[in-house]
Order: C-alpha cells, then sequence, then structure tokens
C-alpha cells in the first residue's frame, strides 16, 4: 500500500507539476494582492501608462494567439479542407481556453471587475470600439463554449445534446468567422483615436487591417506549434488519423502562412507610403520597427516558403515559433512601445514583476485546463461510437 | 449620446444588442458639430498667468481633494514638469522660452472640455458626457474601470485611482459643472488674481480673445488654442510664447476625436452583412466542386466498367468462336480419322 501510495505521489510531482504549482501559488498571492491594495500595488501602471503587460499580453497577444480556432474550422468547413479535420478540435479548444483565459485576465485589470457587463444591460457605449470588442469577445467565447461542446459531451454520454451541437457545426463557423474578423480588426482600431500618442510608423489608418491579417498569421502558427506540442507530450492520446494527418496539416498551414505573412508584408509597406513615413526609418525607432518588418514578418515567410519546398517539418515549427514571438513583438510595440513614446525614460512604462507573475499565472491556468481535457475528452483522438462531423 | 457625429449605432442589431437600434449612421456625413448654443467656456491668457497656484489651491478645496504634501503657496513645485492626477484636476506649470531675455512662461493645465470629446467617444459605458452648458462630466455608476478614456484623451487629463482596490474611479476637471447650476463661476476662474482666467459663452469668448489678438499683435501670437484643436474645446488659449514651447501640443489635428475611429465602426455591418453571403458562398461553391467531382468520378467510373466489359466481351466472343472452331476442327479430325480408320479395317479385312 504505502509503496504504492509513494510511487503515484512519485508520478504526480513531476518538474512541471511542481513548477506549476509555485506558479499557481505565486498567482494566488498577487491576486489576493491585486483585489485588497489595488493595482498600485502590483503593477507599474500610471496616468501615461493605463494600459500595460496584462492589455498587451494578456489581451492583445492573448486573443491573437486564440485565432486558431476560428482558421482552423473555417479551412475545414468553410473552405472545404477536409484533410485537416483532425486538427479542428485541438484548435477550438485552445481557442476556447484562450478567449476563456483573456476574460480571466481582464478581471484583473479593470477596477471593478463586477461591471463588466455593464456596457451591454445598463450603459451601451456604441461609439467606442471597446464596445465592439466587448460585444464581440463575449459573443464569440459563447460560440467557441458551443463549438467545444461536443467533446465534452461524448465524453459524458449526451448523445441526443451532442447530435444536436454538431448540426449547427456550420452556422456556428461562420459566426465565429463574422466574430473574429470583427474584434482581432477592432483590437488594433482602439488605437485609432489616438494618432498623437502612437509613433507613426506603428499608427496607421490600416492598423485594423493589420491586426485581422496578423490574428490569421498567428492561428495558422499556432495550430502548427501546438499541434507538434501536443504531438510530443501527448501522443498516447493520439489515433491514426490525427497522428497521419500531422506532416500534411504543416505543410499546408505553414504554405498559407507563408502567403499570408508576405501579404501582410506588402500592406505594411503600402502603408508606410500611404502616410510617407519612409524618413522616420532612418531613427531609432525606424531601426526597431525594421527589426519587426525584416525579422519577425519577411524571415518567417521565408522560412515558413522554404520549410514548405523541401517538406522539412522541423523549419515549419521553428518558423510557427518566431512566428508567433512576431506577433507578441508587433502587440507590445503597439501598446507598450510605440505608445507615448516622446516620453522621457523615466516617465515609460517597464511591468512589474507581480504583473508578470499574473500573466504566467494566467497562461499555466491554460496549460492544466488544456491538459485535464486532453487526457479525458476525445479531443486528440475520434469517439468511437461517433461519426465525426 | 446627443452628439450627431458620434452617431454611428447601425450595426448593433446584428451584435445582437438590439435595444440601441433606431439611430442613423451618420459616419459620413458631412455635419459639423460646432458645440451647443450658448455653451459655457473659459479663456486662459497664458500671458497675463503669474504662477501663483491660487487657481490650484481653489480646484482643491471646492472638489475636497486631499491636501498636496507641499502647500500651495510653495512655488518650488513649479520647478518639476506635472500632469494632472487623481489628486489634482488642474496643475500649473513653469516654462523658460529659449529666447535670451524671455521671461518666465506659466501655463495651467486642466480637462479642456472638447466640443466632442475623445473619451466619451472611447468609453464603452458612456460614462462622460458633453453637457449642454459645456462642461465634460463622468458618472462614476456605471465606470467599469477599463481606463480606454485615458489612452484616447488627446490632452493627457483623466488620471486614475491606482490605489482603489475595489471602487477606482478615473478622476478629471468638471469645469465645476455643479457650480455653474448653482449660477457660480468655476473655482479656479473665481480664484484667479490676474484675469489670466476667464469665464463666459464660447462665441464671446472667441471674439474676446481675437479681440486681443488685433489690439496687441507684438504680445499675441495669431492662434487661439481650442478654437479648432481636435473639433474644438471649452477651454481656449492664447499666447505669445509658441504653444509647442510651452507643453501644448500643436500637432494634434482638428479632426475630432470620434472621426478618428468612424470609418473603423461604419466597416462592422458591412462585414456582419456580407461575411455570412461570403462565406456560404465559399462554402457552396466547394460543396458544388466536390459534387461535380464525385459526378465526374462516378461517370469516370461508369465509362472504365463499360469499356472494360465491352472489351471482355470482345474477348469472350473472340474465344468462344475460336473454342468452337478449335471443337469442330477436333471433331472433324476425329470424324476423319474414324473415316480412315474404318477404311483401313475394311481394306485389312478385304486381304
Amino acid at each position: 500500500m504505502a509503496e504504492e501510495s509513494s510511487a503515484s505521489t512519485r508520478r504526480r510531482l513531476t518538474p512541471f507539476n511542481v513548477i506549476a504549482g509555485i506558479i499557481v501559488i505565486i498567482g494566488l498571492y498577487v491576486t489576493v494582492r491585486r483585489f485588497t491594495s489595488g493595482l498600485s500595488s502590483v503593477t507599474h501602471l500610471s496616468n501615461s501608462y493605463p494600459w500595460g503587460l496584462w492589455i498587451a499580453f494578456d489581451l492583445l497577444v492573448g486573443v491573437a494567439l486564440a485565432a486558431g480556432g476560428y482558421v482552423t474550422s473555417a479551412a475545414v468547413y468553410i473552405f472545404g479542407m477536409k484533410r485537416y479535420h483532425a486538427a479542428v478540435r485541438p484548435a477550438i479548444l485552445t481557442g476556447f481556453l484562450g478567449y476563456a483565459l483573456v476574460v480571466l485576465a481582464l478581471n484583473y485589470d479593470v477596477g471593478r471587475p463586477w461591471r463588466l457587463p455593464y456596457p451591454f444591460v445598463i450603459s451601451r457605449g456604441t461609439t467606442s470600439l471597446l464596445f465592439e470588442v466587448a460585444a464581440c469577445v463575449a459573443l464569440y467565447l459563447t460560440v467557441l463554449f458551443v463549438e467545444f461542446s461536443p467533446a465534452a459531451m461524448e465524453w459524458l454520454g449526451l448523445k441526443k445534446a451532442r447530435n444536436l451541437v454538431v448540426k449547427l457545426t456550420m452556422a456556428l463557423t461562420i459566426l465565429g468567422v463574422i466574430l473574429s474578423t470583427l474584434h482581432q480588426s477592432s483590437l488594433g482600431a482602439l488605437f485609432l483615436i489616438a494618432p498623437s500618442k502612437l509613433h507613426p510608423l506603428w499608427y496607421s489608418p490600416y492598423i485594423h487591417v493589420y491586426f485581422f491579417v496578423t490574428s490569421t498569421i498567428a492561428g495558422l502558427s499556432m495550430v502548427i506549434f501546438e499541434g507538434s506540442l501536443s504531438h510530443h507530450y501527448f501522443k498516447d492520446k493520439m489515433d491514426a488519423e490525427h497522428l497521419a494527418a500531422k506532416t500534411d496539416l504543416m505543410l499546408g498551414f505553414g504554405k498559407a502562412a507563408a502567403w499570408v505573412l508576405a501579404g501582410y508584408f506588402v500592406i505594411k509597406v503600402i502603408g508606410i507610403a500611404a502616410d510617407n513615413n519612409w524618413h522616420y526609418l532612418a531613427t531609432g525607432y525606424g531601426a526597431w520597427y525594421l527589426v519587426e518588418l525584416l525579422g519577425f514578418v519577411a524571415l518567417p515567410a521565408m522560412t515558413y516558403a522554404i520549410g514548405v519546398r523541401e517538406k522539412n517539418t522541423t523549419i515549419i515549427r521553428w518558423s510557427a515559433v518566431w512566428a508567433v514571438l512576431g506577433i507578441v513583438v508587433n502587440r507590445f510595440n503597439v501598446c507598450l512601445v510605440a505608445f507615448n513614446w516622446y516620453l522621457p525614460a523615466e516617465e515609460r512604462y517597464f511591468p512589474h514583476w507581480m504583473e508578470v507573475a499574473i500573466s504566467v499565472f494566467v497562461v499555466t491556468l491554460g496549460l492544466l485546463a488544456f491538459r485535464f481535457i486532453v487526457t479525458r475528452m476525445p479531443i486528440l483522438y475520434a469517439h468511437p461510437d461517433y461519426e465525426t462531423h | 449620446m446627443r452628439i450627431s457625429r458620434r452617431r454611428f449605432l447601425g450595426w448593433m442589431g446584428a451584435a445582437g444588442a438590439a435595444g440601441a437600434l433606431p439611430r442613423a449612421a451618420r459616419a459620413a456625413s458631412n455635419k459639423v458639430f460646432e458645440g451647443y448654443a450658448g455653451s459655457k467656456a473659459v479663456l486662459h491668457d497664458i500671458t497675463r498667468c503669474i504662477g501663483c497656484r491660487k487657481c490650484e489651491a481653489a480646484c482643491n478645496s471646492v472638489n475636497a481633494l486631499p491636501k498636496p504634501e507641499k502647500p500651495f503657496d510653495d512655488l518650488s513645485v513649479l520647478e518639476t514638469k506635472r500632469r494632472t492626477t487623481a489628486e489634482a484636476y488642474t496643475v500649473v506649470n513653469q516654462f523658460t522660452p529659449q529666447a535670451a531675455e524671455a521671461k518666465r512662461v506659466y501655463v495651467k493645465k486642466q480637462c479642456n472640455h472638447c466640443l466632442e470629446p475623445a473619451c466619451a467617444s472611447a468609453c464603452f459605458v458612456k460614462a462622460f458626457t458633453k453637457t449642454p452648458e459645456g462642461p465634460v462630466v463622468y458618472n462614476p455608476d456605471v465606470c467599469v474601470g477599463c481606463r480606454y478614456c485615458m489612452i484616447a484623451c488627446p490632452f493627457d487629463i483623466p488620471a486614475y485611482e491606482y490605489h482603489k482596490a475595489l471602487d477606482p474611479k478615473v478622476m478629471k476637471c468638471t469645469m465645476c459643472h455643479p457650480r455653474l447650476l448653482e449660477g457660480k463661476l468655476p473655482g479656479c476662474v473665481e480664484a484667479c488674481p490676474t484675469e489670466a482666467l476667464v469665464f463666459g459663452m464660447r462665441d464671446d469668448l472667441i471674439r474676446v480673445a481675437r479681440d486681443r489678438i488685433q489690439s496687441y499683435p507684438e504680445r499675441y501670437l495669431d492662434h487661439i488654442y481650442g478654437e479648432h484643436e481636435m473639433g474644438g474645446t471649452s477651454w481656449l488659449y492664447v499666447t505669445g510664447t509658441a504653444y509647442a514651447q510651452v507643453g501644448m501640443r500643436e500637432d494634434l489635428g482638428n479632426t475630432a476625436a470620434g472621426q478618428l475611429t468612424s470609418g473603423a465602426l461604419s466597416a462592422v455591418p458591412m462585414v456582419v452583412g456580407l461575411w455570412p453571403v461570403l462565406l456560404t458562398g465559399i462554402y457552396a461553391i466547394n460543396k458544388r466542386k466536390e459534387k461535380i467531382a464525385a459526378q465526374e468520378q462516378a461517370a469516370a467510373v461508369q465509362a472504365a466498367v463499360e469499356k472494360v466489359q465491352a472489351e471482355a466481351a470482345v474477348k469472350l466472343k473472340a474465344a468462344v468462336e475460336k473454342a468452337e472452331k478449335e471443337k469442330a476442327a477436333a471433331i472433324d479430325r476425329e470424324v476423319k480419322k474414324a473415316l480412315a480408320d474404318a477404311a483401313k479395317e475394311k481394306e485389312d479385312k478385304s486381304i
């Protein structure tokens, strides 16, 4: 008996679990501080920088990286690429968890989180792009929940309800693409109102288009990235269809990502030309802008293309990691680096370690939830009792 | 929101929040809102300001704000540049222009009470209202605390109570709206000993400002700040020193904040209307392609089968004919052989 229980304790005390446990404990500590002593006790936010890491990373990056759900379901159900069907459920799950965590993180950032439904029920500020973001994120979170629910229902054995929801697949997919188009772009459009605060290279009348296009890059790259992680850590949960589809998926999504990145590069250059911002490229900010544009847009576009041509999944996988990093760089640039760029260094924002702790905490919760679900529900394999949809 | 330029609500129904439907979208109309008729404003004559901080003290007391660390008669505060905070709705800053003989210049900073405020346009719960009297006021009862107003404000005015855990508010100058309704002057205007602040109807104050500029062209620059900036504000300024040198941005443009986002907002109903058509269209095209491909495949299979069958039939027929021929030949051969045998036997017997 004693031996058995110590063996199961050892199985649970994996390095991942220990680290995750420590992060969760720190996260809970910061949570208590946030809701007892206020934002000033856990953040470096100021009157000049009302938005910090929690908006830049948890909201802007979080929403972009959760785009895999709409990208994959659109590819499979609307564009008819049925050979990627195995990727739909993991992508929907990641999207659902991503959006749920975005909403969770917002509860830390806003002053009175219990008022988050106010824009819908108490006082509708429809002239605000943030209203559009809030409305679409709330609706899309619901859509993702419904899209994800068949997996949970198969696990719970709710056959009738599951078959009913599956009939809605097409409608939900279309709704998901509409809502994603709107709020992914609106997150960029939030900054349209502040042309005097954002550096001209990042402020653009096309910024909402940029945010939407990069969300598809993020979605494609995340599906590749997360697919290879799952393949590594949850291989035993995958059925033959999932294992066989892996290379095909990487080649297909990698090719799409290469093209979208190339298109994005072109519209970014058009943006510089339209505002005649060429002269800014010779400044320090211009150099950093070129790092973003050449290093995190042009470069992954190239490496993706090479990976696809050579049918080299290692190159594609690293391109995906790099492209995801590029999204992070872009959102941080817009929200933090280019924002109030003219302020002297001592008035600039740099996150408090507790802000970082909460962001890491939220991501860790996501990983734990993902692991909990894929080890129980039919995400990486098809349930033998049900027809695929 | 009573201001016509910011009424782009058409997309609401599709987004599911049908409550605010029947208002026209005029994002792209050529209507210009020039402020409520008879609305009040304040003219700040920078050349008259002596940096005494009496306005700051008055503001602090009429708004019952916490006492600052250094008292208001301590002018050493002016040595560092300040902005408005949750504890100070207005601050006076000191500037030393570059010209050699130039003396120090003092500028009061507070909410400019835009005619079409960025904060009001940005707020997703309509916590900010441009009142017909002129002030832009804030309603803490609906505020969620997202701080988008602070991102949006081009003058860096709204401040936030970051130290409050559960009931933080956005804090900013109210132009003493409650006092105006009682017929009193704003606290700062009342306290100003040099008439560097003058309260009145906005239209009148623009005439006063223009008159000063015309009467003393050597004293003033020909630019009333706030007449057109960001679509116009209810706080107006005249100066003898370039605005850019006294901490006031001259690159804000004359577009009201709401117009900066109206284009992106007006795209929303188009996406809602057209995406379903586009996406179902793509779906239908793919479905049809698949169907045609399936039909063609079936037809091709059918043809191939028929061809094979026909070829097989021909082969079979040939084989049968050949077999029959062979059979006939064999019979023939056997008959001949039998006849030959019989003939031979007969011959043998006859011998």
